[in-house]
């Protein structure tokens, strides 16, 4: 066997490899600076980090060059990296995406004027929860700076997720974007056990659900005798024997990938640790883990299994169906904000999936219509602004024992603090998908591209979940605003310092731009094109 | 459903739909005076938007400026119709493009706004009658402390209703109409220390989201087939479509319409949302909002001609609805319930002169008109007796109030005698129409009409009976008095639009106006002759009253409601069942269903603590299993999901 030099397109791989350096400096820092002076560094490197991929990213999605595929099917991108990162117009769009939602995260994971001069994260991870050493770590206001470089990790593994064009690249991806999160999840400085029981459990079903995927990339193995996806492509064209394997191989790929988004019946975690971890990690990984996730499901279903939708679309049909049901069903139960949202957002697991599976080929397409991934990619934009914003602003709500999330504690907020309850109900609508917020837009994409696929069971039933859900958001509302605080104080809301209240501006204003005037991005969406082979 | 009406259409033959021609959508940029079409939204908006935001510091002229930023949308609205009155008859459809709201290349769609002669109307009806019930509230809720915020909200609704009739594509018109329901939902529960007033608005809330699901539906079906939404561009693609998909498309677009416009079988709401305060009933639940239904199945012409099974549709739900509104108005004796009951059973007549096609759209807008003004004189009036009677609504413990309110009686009795059909008032031109057009498509429709009419007579009369006549039933300590000129002018200015409104149909003017938007109809002779036909209207209408009289006026009216009544009787009382039928069908098994996932839930949490294993049936016993916080059967279930997966994939080859 011969051994060949791999080649690597450094331009176009710049955003990639600029997050995976800050994140090694990061390190560095950590290692050579002393405890107390880092937060400062740490943040800057972060931010710059950041914003140097974004600019990177822009600069790259200006100057796609044209590119022919295989079987003649034609789009704008680079296979690059010998193969193993596929750098097109999605990819690009997706990426820009993350590192703005990144942003946001650090933004929040800075914020220290809300704990009183010191971040959200634990002092001291390896003092056990009610020790001494907690307690000294506590009067001492050490913090963890290591979040700023795990943050960056898992950055990292979300920008290559989406952008892996074969099956190893995807699993290792997977693997960098999960274990700096199980990490970060288990930091809360308040709530401690709690926080730690979230980040087990989403560790060990995260494992559990990754041997699914590997077991699933071994069976395609098995089927195409490739782990490239267009080199599975072609053989899930040209078919074979052994469709079982195939089969299965799809099924149990699809278990990994649909974990991570937390659809039905893979959701259980979602709720467990969206309530234990860091509120500011909770709105971080919301947003980023489901567009990254996304845009990798995505890619595999439509690149790989293009040929063989006929078999993977009903099997969505069913997990887009119970996600939607069973989301908005138990959201309406919940009486704490962030169950309500971690449930929430596994019924928009499901409004998304309704757009994935209304995949047509460009010649079915009638008029006037979006593809399906346009529509995905303006949903997966108006959540995750909607969602970063909605954590945001649960940071702010507080009372003596830190952050208040029983819903009694938010009762009659509408009336103290007008101007925060109004943006979270903004947030809510959005959600909800009231028309001229971004929701609704996202909504209407997704569900004529799906009904235009001829999936008018799931489109009816998402309709009937759309309405559902908006009961249980326009309660919260109601609750903000029409109700009177309860008895045993209510939680109020503290202010923070620019680094919180700004990202909830951006969002807000991304929310309603978005709403009122969605064009430049739906126009960016479209020109993004398809994925390439 | 769709088979069960295709069966039920030869037997009740619509001869209109056949031969006619549908007019197409085709505006002409806006020029000149028409490019202040937007300022009409804006202005209401801005002076919403002004009173939210400014708080307290605009508590003193709040009411001023709600007030006046309605008025100027109304002069705007008139100078506008003025200016179309001029043109040329195929000139006066007129379209301005604010923005483009959603442009991708494939689907454009913009922020559109429409004036055509249909519009004009509705922006005359909405900013006028808006105007002046803004007006009316000035003096009605002077001692209300948030009088403030409940004009705002009546300026929000006047946005969003104009919104709402101004759109250029069905889009827009969504927003205008969730719009509406958000305003109409906060008004209702405005007085939200009351507990049923917050029921109520809930109540309206949930049955309208079964209506937007219809109309969304429609929306989306409409997207799939012609790619646009546009009144211009779906009413050119109309007649491409296959019948079964426009069928599908007017079907779901009566869903929507029901739900706004309380028809049965989305009726229940309509009589609870009184709980508001009255100018709230007169404007949104009597004049304007309600009547949305009505508007989006004559805008949708072009849909609706093309589509017979789903206008047979409409005429069903039309008849059931004047009949069931109005046997629920004969039993109500909360005066603000029977004339909930009454607008039901009108709006009935809009959407059945609606139903009927190109002969009927034109009078079903005359109705919607003339009720318009009509009905918000008397909610108005109701509420000016009210205002008397110390927010009594009990007809019971009224009687004789002629005198003590001679201003409140003499517009009340415009307002009587034009609803209930007696010539030359309004009512009697509109609906009298609507009967004529009836008998001609479908006879077993037309009496329907007919009977309804006869019913209206029995009911207006037995209220104008128990309220300004017979004898005194006043609750101890109450000195009805009339009520201020700001509030009594308003009444005298409606009272004369209720006496003059049917003006409107001298020399055929209103049915030429609307032809280019609704189409012309060949005339058909009815079966008898017209005046005939009167007659019989008026004699039928003579003979309810003359019931009510017999039967209310002739006795003494008991102060509290008599409990040995006749079934009839009880069932109307009780709204003819509907909510308990909701209730049945409905409410109960969904309640059912989230009790057991609730309790489900609730368990699974506790459960983590206390390990309570307390078994339930069904759904919720299994959503336990799989959420009871144990990694372990989290990750059972990830294992049973990852098996349904692979098993659907193998089922489905």
């Amino acid at each position: 066997m011969e051994f060949v030099k791999p080649e690597l397109e450094y331009a176009e791989l710049l955003p990639l490899l600029i997050v995976l350096g800050g994140a090694c400096v990061g390190v560095a820092l950590e290692a050579f600076l002393p405890r107390g002076t880092r937060r400062l560094p740490q943040v800057g490197l972060a931010l710059v980090t950041v914003v140097a991929a974004l600019v990177s990213t822009v600069v790259v999605g200006m100057d796609l060059d044209e590119h022919q595929g295989a079987d003649g099917a034609e789009g704008r991108g680079l296979v690059g990296a010998m193969g193993s990162v596929v750098v097109d117009g999605p990819t690009v769009y997706l990426w820009g995406l993350l590192l703005v939602f990144a942003l946001g995260g650090i933004a929040l994971f800075a914020e220290q004027r809300l704990e009183g001069g010191v971040s959200a994260f634990t002092g001291q991870a390896a003092a056990l929860p009610g020790s001494e050493g907690e307690r000294e770590a506590s009067t001492r206001g050490l913090e963890h700076t290591e979040v700023y470089p795990l943050l960056l990790f898992a950055v990292s593994g979300m920008l290559l997720f989406p952008a892996s064009g074969d099956l190893l690249t995807m699993f290792v991806a997977l693997e960098i974007l999960s274990l700096p999160l199980y990490l970060l999840c288990g930091l809360a400085r308040r709530r401690r056990l709690l926080s730690q029981e979230a980040a087990m459990k989403y560790f060990l079903l995260g494992a559990f659900a990754s041997g699914f995927f590997l077991y699933g990339a071994a069976l395609v193995y098995g089927y195409a005798g490739s782990v490239s996806f267009a080199g599975i492509n072609e053989a899930v064209r040209a078919g074979s024997a052994n469709h079982g394997l195939l089969l299965a191989g799809i099924g149990l790929l699809a278990v990994g990938l649909l974990f991570k988004i937390g659809a039905a019946p893979f959701q259980a975690w979602t709720p467990d640790v969206y309530q234990g971890a860091p509120t500011a990690v909770t709105a971080f990984m919301a947003a980023g883990t489901k567009v990254a996730a996304f845009g990798a499901l995505l890619r595999l279903l439509y690149v790989a299994f293009g040929g063989e939708r006929w078999s993977w679309q009903p099997m969505l049909w069913v997990i887009a169906i119970a996600s939607m049901v069973l989301g908005a069903v138990l959201a309406i139960v919940q009486n704490d904000v962030k169950r309500m949202l971690a449930y929430s957002s596994v019924a928009h697991t499901g409004f998304i999936l309704v757009g994935v599976l209304g995949v047509q080929s460009a010649g079915e397409l009638a008029k006037g219509q979006y593809t399906s991934l346009e529509g995905v990619l303006f949903y997966l934009t108006t959540y995750g602004f909607a969602m970063i914003g909605a954590f945001a602003i649960v940071t702010l709500v507080r009372d003596a024992g830190g952050e208040a999330t029983a819903y009694e504690r938010w009762a009659g907020l509408g009336r103290t603090s007008p101007l925060v309850a109004g943006a979270f109900a903004f947030f809510l609508l959005s959600m909800a998908g009231i028309p001229l917020t971004a929701g609704f837009i996202g909504k209407w994409a997704v569900f004529t591209s799906a009904l235009s696929a001829g999936a008018w069971p799931v489109v009816l039933v998402a309709i009937a979940c759309s309405i559902l859900a908006i009961t249980f958001y326009v309660r919260h509302i109601r609750l903000m605003f029409f109700t009177e605080p309860s008895a045993d104080g209510a939680g109020v809301v503290t202010r923070s310092s620019l680094l919180t209240s700004g990202t909830i501006t951006v969002c807000l204003v991304a929310t309603l731009v978005l709403g009122v005037v969605p064009g430049p991005v739906l126009d960016l969406v479209t020109r993004t094109g398809d994925f390439i082979r | 459903m769709m088979h069960a009406l295709s069966a039920l259409t030869p037997a009740l033959t619509l001869k209109a739909s056949e031969t006619t021609h549908v007019p197409v959508v085709a505006p002409t940029a806006a020029d000149g005076a028409f490019t202040l079409l937007w300022l009409i939204i804006a202005l209401p908006l801005l002076g919403a938007a002004v009173l939210l935001l400014g708080g307290r510091y605009t508590d003193r002229f709040g009411h001023l400026l709600g007030t006046a930023s309605a008025a100027s949308s109304f002069v705007i609205s008139l100078v506008l119709f003025v200016n179309l009155l001029g043109r040329d008859e195929d000139e006066r459809q007129v379209s301005q493009h604010l923005y483009d709201w959603i442009d991708s290349g494939r689907l454009h769609i913009g922020m559109d706004l429409l004036y055509d002669p249909l519009s004009a109307l509705f922006l005359l009806l909405i900013t006028g009658v808006g105007s002046l019930i803004h007006v009316y509230s000035i003096g009605y809720m002077a001692h209300d402390p948030r009088r403030r915020r409940f004009f705002a909200y009546l300026n929000l609704f006047v946005a969003a209703m104009l919104m709402l009739v101004l759109a250029e594509n069905y889009v827009g018109l969504f927003l205008g109409w969730e719009g509406v329901g958000l305003a109409s939902y906060l008004l209702i529960g405005f007085w939200q220390h009351k507990p049923s007033a917050a029921a109520a608005a809930k109540k309206a809330f949930v049955i309208n989201r079964v209506g937007d699901m219809g109309l969304s539906l429609a929306i989306f079906l409409m997207i799939v087939t012609f790619g646009t939404t546009s009144f211009t561009g779906v009413s050119e693609l109309a007649g491409g479509a296959t019948e079964t998909t426009l069928n599908w498309i007017g079907v779901l677009l009566l869903v929507g319409a029901c739900g706004k416009s309380a028809q049965v079988p989305l009726q229940a709401w309509l009589l609870d949302a009184m709980e508001g305060p009255t100018p709230v009933s007169a404007l949104i639940h009597a004049a304007t909002m309600v009547t949305a239904g009505v508007y989006l199945i004559t805008r949708s012409n072009f849909v609706f001609e093309l589509a017979p099974t789903a206008q047979t549709a409409v005429v069903i739900v039309a008849t059931v609805t004047l009949l069931w509104g109005a046997i629920i108005g004969c039993a109500k004796d909360d005066i603000k319930k029977g004339l909930a009951g009454s607008t039901m059973s009108q709006i009935g007549y809009m959407m059945l002169g609606a139903g009927l096609g190109v002969a009927g759209y034109a009078f079903a807008i005359f109705h919607l008109l003339t009720h318009g003004f009509f009905k918000a004189n008397m909610f108005l009036g109701a509420g000016s007796v009210m205002h008397a009677m110390d927010d009594d609504v009990d007809m019971r413990h009224y009687g004789a109030l002629r005198t003590a309110l001679p201003i409140t009686f003499a517009t009340f009795a415009l307002g009587f005698l034009a609803i209930i059909g007696i010539p030359p008032f309004a009512g009697f031109w509109s609906k009298d129409k609507i009967i004529e057009v009836a008998l001609t498509e479908n006879p077993v429709v037309g009496i329907c009409a007919l009977l309804g009419a006869g019913i209206t007579g029995f009911y207006m009369t037995r209220m104008m009976l128990m309220t300004f006549f017979t004898k005194k039933r006043w609750e101890k300590g109450v000195h009805p008095h009339e009520s201020p000129l700001v509030m009594t002018i308003p009444l005298m200015v409606l009272a004369a639009l209720s006496a003059l409104g049917g003006l409107m149909l001298a020399g055929n003017w209103i049915v030429d106006w609307l032809s280019p938007v609704v189409g012309h109809a060949e005339h058909e002779e009815p079966p008898l002759p017209v005046l005939v036909l009167t007659l019989i209207t008026i004699a039928v209408v003579a003979a309810g009253v003359a019931l009510a009289w017999v039967l209310v006026g002739q006795r003494d009216v008991p102060r509290a409601a008599p409990a040995d009544v006749s079934l009839a009787t009880k069932a109307a009382r009780a709204d003819l069942y509907g909510d308990a039928i909701n209730e049945g069908l409905v409410v109960n098994p969904g309640r059912a269903t989230v009790r057991a996932l609730t309790d489900g839930d609730r368990t699974l949490v506790d459960g983590l603590f206390m390990g309570a294993t307390t078994v339930f049936a069904g759904t919720g016993e299994l959503l336990r299993r799989l959420q009871n916080g144990y990694v372990r059967s989290y990750a059972l279930g990830i294992v049973g999901g990852a098996l349904l997966l692979v098993l659907t994939l193998v089922v489905v080859n």
